[in-house]
């Protein structure tokens, strides 16, 4: 059988899911085995124009992890479409945006305002600003314009299959390089983890499914740590978030924060989380209700960490 | 005028790239380190909870996302005045030893060391760590990957989570190290310690005993007289979680020393227009322009830069290789940009002592490992050493604790102008007019700007392992005359 062609890319992302990738250790080997590995800027030498050369089609399967934030990203995601039979949205930035999509709380003008402007570090008296085009005194230099909003991957182009979180774990890696390797590939559109349930299926901690009287910031109590983290009232958001990272950021005594994105089926993790919580208040009286909620500190950042670009709010309409 | 692009830094490929102009007579006019790309963390954390700092910060970079997470965390203990408990700290400095040892070692084999080992000049196809495995021998890239995956498990073990930890809370971190996996970490620390004297003696025979490369080393081409900054502990020494910024001159004379609290008065950043990244300089003396010396504000904070900031090494082992490096290569401060993978090396013995000692202290089991906050947050600030480079996390909130301003000034991005002063000099000192431009010219530019292990993941990003580079000559008109690049 003739080697896999792999291509792996990354755009407006931190370098975790490339790390990730390295992650899955030795059987990296079993992957090098039955697949090349025809473009990763990463850590080979192979360049964009090599890439733009192939014929349409001719790499097998595209890792493609971060987001679409500039104009360089969006053109190698729609070059790399076109020349990828299969394309794989790898980890939370790809798949739905993550943390870094929290920026589309603001315009992108008023992130450049405080990078460069108000900064209590800088100084910048000429007001100066990056600019796509600009002439020093030698010549001519471009820097890619940075759009407004940060989209997912599939905001963008079309995506067979999503691997999920921030970074994906190494067995949900080698899950789905197992399934590429084998051929043995599940439905398009498929989001590929060892679960597709809520995390709390898989966390050993016990769960009572307690009701609360007050939600706690993670700062502000000491959790015990052989128990449910959510039935001790933190915000932990495993009765939201996907299985199969094996629950480890419970087990180290920290709430989940909904990186594997939503359970199978839901369309809006935020909501989602937010429908659970509200049955987990223990009061019928609105004026308690509004007392417990205000409770949560920023409910934006923390029902949307991941995903806010690909759900139903997608941004901030005006600032 | 004709201009050079070099796409170095394919893996960040779209992620920077190089521009360098040629004058009539064909010399390097000038020389432009272009980063394309801002993700706007100091904006999107507004509003956001303080406490979830370490874990949002953290994601600026996830090749040093411990660096980010522990500077996230001291900056909360100085937001809500609470001291973390004797334990936590010092949980936290094992896990960034860990840290400390796993990222140079990597840097060191996978990125730098081919350089060395195989020599500039060689193959490209033979610069890369299976030509180090081919020449050393195949146990010391097993003992590598080893390394990297023991130490992972320690960051793994007391983080919470491997890439991305979690552990980090104000007064404190989230769990307690049990006896059983004490055993296991104090274990990989004594191997660790071994490794790093391996790797000095490595050094020692295939670079400081070949005339060759030690000439390069202190060749003029990578050499730049600067300011020099590292975090210092009550002594003098380095320290990479805790302490007081300490600045030398170019002479090596103390300029500064300032708790983190002060970094203001001793830092500002320039804004160029052709580059999303901004340019730290050291305040008191002024920007004065791409130009290193006394006189220009221009600092490097670099694993050679953090030894010569100091007056030592807090552990045995490392003082006595840090002395060796001082004597051999004539007093401090040294200048030699390339003399970083000495300095690195030793900071890697240094973070494996260190590691040591931790896991051996009989508190670090302990269980009283949170002080729970009761102060009204305001204003924190918190540095430590990212291995690129001090790393400064500073937040402003309202009472509620959510950020109202954040300011960072990260590890590589200290480093960036002088980057920009040494890839001109290298340019200059090895393009000629007329001579070809071939693969190893292109590598000993490179490899002036590789000494700083340039994690463009915290400016952008960069992973170890080959760094192609691309250089295309075009002429006044924009025409394409030649390019030369890896094979």
């Amino acid at each position: 059988m003739a080697k896999l062609k792999v291509a792996l890319y990354w755009a407006s992302s931190c370098g975790g899911c490339d790390i990730a990738t390295l992650a899955i250790g030795e059987k990296i080997l079993d992957v090098a085995a039955a697949a090349d590995i025809v473009f990763w800027p990463v850590a080979m030498d192979f360049k964009y124009k090599d890439v733009e050369q192939m014929e349409d089609q001719s790499i097998d399967a595209c890792l493609f992890n971060g987001a679409i934030r500039s104009t360089d990203d969006e053109h190698a995601a729609k070059m790399l479409r076109l020349k990828s039979k299969i394309m794989i949205a790898y980890g939370s930035c790809a798949y739905e945006g993550c943390i870094p999509g929290l920026a589309n709380l603001f315009s992108m003008d008023s992130v450049f305002d405080r990078a460069y402007k108000d900064s209590p570090s800088t100084v910048n008296q000429d007001m100066v600003l990056p600019q796509a085009q600009v002439m020093v005194a030698e010549g001519e230099l471009e820097l890619p314009r940075l759009y407004n909003s940060v989209r997912a991957l599939n905001q963008v182009i079309d995506v067979d299959y999503y691997v999920p979180g921030c970074p994906p774990e190494p067995k949900t890696t080698w899950l789905a390089l197992e399934a590429l390797v084998s051929g043995n590939l599940p439905e398009k559109g498929s989001i590929i983890s060892h679960s597709s349930k809520a995390l709390c299926d898989e966390c050993p901690l016990p769960k009572e499914g307690k009701k609360v009287k007050k939600f706690f910031r993670a700062h502000q109590i000491i959790a015990d740590p052989t128990k449910c983290l959510l039935d001790q009232g933190l915000l932990c958001y495993g009765v939201a978030t996907r299985g199969g990272c094996g629950a480890m950021c419970p087990q180290g005594g920290m709430p989940c924060t909904g990186c594997y994105g939503p359970v199978e089926g839901v369309v809006d993790q935020g909501l989602h989380f937010l429908t659970a919580l509200g049955s987990l208040i223990d009061s019928t009286d609105t004026d308690e209700i509004a007392r417990i909620t205000d409770e949560i500190a920023d409910p934006a950042g923390t029902f949307y960490r991941y995903s806010l670009p690909v759900s139903l709010l997608r941004r901030a309409k005006t600032l | 005028m004709t201009k050079i692009m070099i796409n170095p830094i394919t893996r960040l490929e779209g992620h920077g790239k190089i521009a360098i102009f040629l004058n009539e007579e064909g010399e390097v006019e000038n020389a432009y380190l272009q980063i394309p790309e801002l993700r706007g963390f100091e904006k999107f954390c507004e509003g956001r909870p303080a406490e979830d700092m370490p874990q949002i910060m953290q994601r600026i970079c996830g090749v040093c996302p411990e660096a980010h997470h522990l500077a996230a965390t001291k900056a909360l203990d100085s937001l809500f005045n609470v001291e973390p408990t004797s334990t936590a700290r010092k949980l936290r400095e094992l896990l960034y030893s860990a840290f400390f040892v796993t990222d140079h070692a990597t840097h060191f084999y996978i990125l730098a060391g081919p350089d060395f080992i195989m020599g500039p000049e060689s193959p490209p196809a033979e610069r890369n760590i299976l030509g180090v495995i081919g020449k050393v021998g195949l146990e010391i890239g097993k003992k590598v990957i080893q390394t990297r995956q023991q130490n992972h498990w320690v960051i793994q073990t007391i983080g919470g989570r491997g890439i991305h930890p979690v552990f980090g809370l104000p007064g404190g971190v989230s769990k307690v190290l049990s006896e059983e996996n004490r055993a296991k970490a104090e274990e990989i620390a004594l191997q660790d310690v071994e490794f790093a004297r391996f790797s000095l003696k490595i050094f020692d025979d295939l670079v400081l005993k070949n005339k060759e490369y030690l000439d390069m080393v202190l060749s003029d081409t990578y050499t730049h007289r600067t300011y020099y900054m590292g975090l210092v502990d009550e002594n003098n020494k380095v320290n990479f979680y805790d302490g007081k910024v300490r600045v030398v001159d170019p002479q090596g004379k103390e300029f500064t020393k300032y708790s983190p609290s002060e970094y203001l008065d001793n830092l500002s950043e320039r804004v160029e227009p052709w580059t999303y990244l901004k340019f730290p300089y050291l305040k008191k003396v002024g920007w004065n322009g791409f130009i290193d010396g006394e006189t220009s504000g221009i600092y490097r904070a670099t694993p050679l830069s953090r030894l010569n900031a100091a007056d030592g090494m807090a552990t045995p082992l490392a003082q006595e290789e840090y002395e060796k490096m001082y004597a051999a290569l004539g007093g401090k401060p040294v200048h030699h940009t390339l003399a970083t993978h000495w300095a690195r090396l030793i900071e890697m013995l240094y973070a494996a002592e260190r590691m040591l000692e931790l896991c051996r202290d009989p508190e670090i089991t302990g269980p009283d490992i949170r002080n729970i906050p009761t102060e009204v947050p305001s204003e924190g600030v918190g540095i430590v050493e990212a291995p690129r480079g001090t790393l400064t996390h500073h937040y402003i909130t309202d009472e509620k604790g959510l950020i109202k301003k954040c300011n960072l000034i990260v590890g590589t991005t200290n480093n960036y102008a002088a980057m920009s002063l040494t890839i001109k000099k290298a340019a200059q000192g090895l393009i000629r007019k007329g001579a070809e431009i071939t693969e190893g010219l292109l590598n000993r530019i490179e490899l002036a700007w590789r000494a700083y292990d340039p994690c463009m993941g915290c400016a952008t990003h960069t992973l170890p392992g080959e760094l192609p580079v691309e250089i295309a000559v075009y002429d006044a008109d924009g025409t394409l005359i030649d390019t030369a690049r890896r094979s």
